[in-house]
């Protein structure tokens, strides 16, 4: 398992699992699950379009995340965002079916797309993953404050002159540059199970923005980590495992909160109440809308 | 117009076994989910739908695993994953995204070990391409009638709740004060959207069904306010959208040294509806502020 031809797989897929843990948790605050499957699976055909022309297939997962990105901003000012995010998905797979159509070597390599290739990185590989990804992350570091504003409280951050339509263009660009790097390695379906699952799982813990993050991280991690390890085992691919792995941390999360919400309010069905609590007027909307925000 | 007609009724268009095969499976799926993809957009559960589509590759996948009947496999799959999201609580908004991502997530991995055995068993690469973007000209005969049986089923099921479905949409609170259970709504117009996905899928593939989900419904929510004649117009949109696809990959043997297939066709007509729905919308809207003006001007 920690042979030398896994070294690249390991280093890449760390580093793939660290801007997937910090960009997820943007990704469930800001509720954008479906652009996050969307951008992925909008790439997909990318790969093909490089085969057919005989150019790195990076580049052609890159022209075609820009594609996404610009077509699902513009999309979203005609009518409904979900609609629209739908719409630009199959957009994207029936030409990239067109493409399947077109060359045979493609249709082969299409599960491994779709669903990841475990061995096989190589160096140039790694390096242009740890390149993006680097940027990416310096990226989310300088955005950081905006996103984080823009994404609680909307009609603060317009106030303070941040605009919803340009954060949300640099986010969307940021999230394409993870997918791309990230989808020869996990698979273009599985992708957003690894930038939601880590990400919701750790926000069910905490509320604090930098100590979710951390979780995040640490989850994916621990997602990617033994994904691989079971698909050496199995040789089974190494998408299911991301996608079991991340259920199961979800749902085991989801329970655990439940059974300790309901044993807390036991015991404070216990405590007396502050009678003076009650007689407070709240007369000011703010206090009651950030409530609603969190 | 008449010779056009008869142009395309002389050749072999019409005649060919598979052709007709494909036009009937088509027709069922885009009514079918033309009619359910305006409660859905309404209810907002796009995503939902769209992962309804790709969540029952497992159950294609299945099927060619089990050897059974693919309509079998996409909606035994679809069904239980539409329990499973009305369970987990699709209906809170600010859930919805979280849970139908976690369900699509578990949903999709199972679909890849799936396809993996498939894939290994039988050696064949086709079934990930055959589930994921389908190839209704190599749909086999048999499932004409289960399909359309299917799709009636769950055209009826909408026909008698539509009063309630329409109410939980529109108005929640006033749909619980007159005593409809929301739950009870909720999970059916799921199963009809499992149903319509299902045709979808074996239509133009799991990772495309949401274009007949979203597309046509989408587009007439564009063009008229009125939920009713709303679905009119998405199952009219639908059904062109298929038949003028249908007709343009068969032709398209003779276009292209290759034949491109059938689900780009649909797809690049429903997206072209769509955006063309879009300019429609602002001259009805424009129309119609005219003619209240008028109205209240005499």
């Amino acid at each position: 398992m920690f042979a030398s031809f896994m070294t690249n797989t390991w280093i890449t897929a760390t580093i793939i699992a660290v801007t997937a843990g910090i960009l997820g948790f943007f990704v469930v605050i800001r509720r954008s699950a479906f652009a996050a499957h969307v951008l992925p699976l909008g790439t997909f055909p990318g790969a093909a379009a490089a085969q057919l022309l005989g150019v790195q297939p990076l580049w052609g997962l890159l022209v075609f995340v820009a594609f996404g990105v610009v077509l699902l901003q513009q999309l979203e000012r005609l009518g409904r965002k979900d609609v629209a995010a739908g719409l630009v998905l199959v957009t994207i797979m029936a030409l990239g079916s067109l493409f399947l159509s077109m060359s045979r070597a493609y249709g082969e390599a299409t599960f491994s797309i779709l669903f990841g290739q475990l061995l096989g990185v190589s160096r140039t590989q790694l390096l242009a993953v740890a390149i993006i990804s680097a940027f990416v992350i310096a990226g989310v570091i300088c955005l950081f404050r905006r996103l984080l504003l823009q994404s609680a409280f909307p009609e603060l951050a317009l106030t303070r002159g941040i605009s919803a339509g340009m954060t949300n263009l640099l986010f969307l660009a940021l999230l394409g540059l993870v997918t791309a790097t990230a989808l020869p390695v996990v698979g273009a379906l599985l992708v957003f199970s690894l930038l939601i699952a880590p990400a919701a799982t750790a926000q069910t813990f905490t509320a604090h923005p930098i100590k979710a993050l951390a979780l995040s991280i640490v989850l994916s991690l621990v997602v990617i980590w033994s994904a691989i390890v079971f698909s050496f085992w199995t040789n089974w691919p190494i998408g299911f495992f991301v996608g079991a792995t991340g259920a199961v941390l979800f749902s085991a999360a989801r329970t655990f909160r439940y059974v300790r919400s309901r044993w807390w309010s036991r015991q404070r069905f216990v405590e007396p109440t502050h009678p003076d609590k009650e007689h407070l007027d709240h007369p000011h909307h703010q206090d009651a809308d950030e409530h609603h925000h969190h | 117009m008449l010779t056009w007609l008869a142009q395309i009724l002389h050749s072999e268009f019409l005649n060919s076994a598979p052709v007709q095969t494909a036009l009937l499976v088509g027709s069922g799926a885009a009514v079918v989910s033309a009619v359910i993809g305006v409660f859905t957009i309404l209810r907002g559960q796009a995503f939902a739908g769209h992962a309804l589509g790709d969540i029952s590759s497992a159950g294609g996948s299945a099927s060619f695993l089990l050897n059974i009947s693919p309509l079998v496999g996409f909606l035994g799959i679809a069904a239980i994953a539409a329990v499973g999201m009305e369970f987990l609580g699709v209906r809170k908004i600010r859930e919805q995204d979280i849970a139908t991502g976690i369900v699509f997530g578990a949903g999709l991995g199972l679909s890849s070990l799936l396809l993996y055995f498939d894939i290994t068993s039988t050696s064949t690469t086709g079934a990930a391409v055959t589930v994921m973007f389908g190839s209704i000209f190599a749909l086999s005969p048999d499932l004409v009638w289960p399909a359309l049986i299917v799709a009636a089923i769950a055209l009826a099921t909408i026909a008698l709740l539509y009063r309630p479905m329409l109410l939980s949409v529109a108005d929640t609170e006033l749909a619980v004060m007159r005593g409809i259970s929301i739950r009870w709504v909720g999970l059916l117009q799921l199963l009809t959207l499992a149903v319509a996905s299902a045709l979808g899928c074996l239509t133009v593939g799991s990772l495309l069904a949401t274009a007949l989900l979203l597309g046509p419904a989408g587009a007439a929510l564009h063009l008229c306010r009125k939920p009713g004649v709303a679905i009119l117009w998405a199952v009219a949109l639908g059904l062109l959208a298929v038949w003028v696809g249908i007709w343009m990959a068969y032709e398209s043997y003779y276009w292209f040294p290759t034949p491109w297939p059938v689900s780009f066709f649909v797809v690049a007509i429903i997206l072209m509806l769509y955006l063309l729905s879009v300019p429609c919308q602002y001259a009805f809207r424009k129309f119609a502020a005219a003619r209240t003006a008028d109205n209240a001007g005499s």
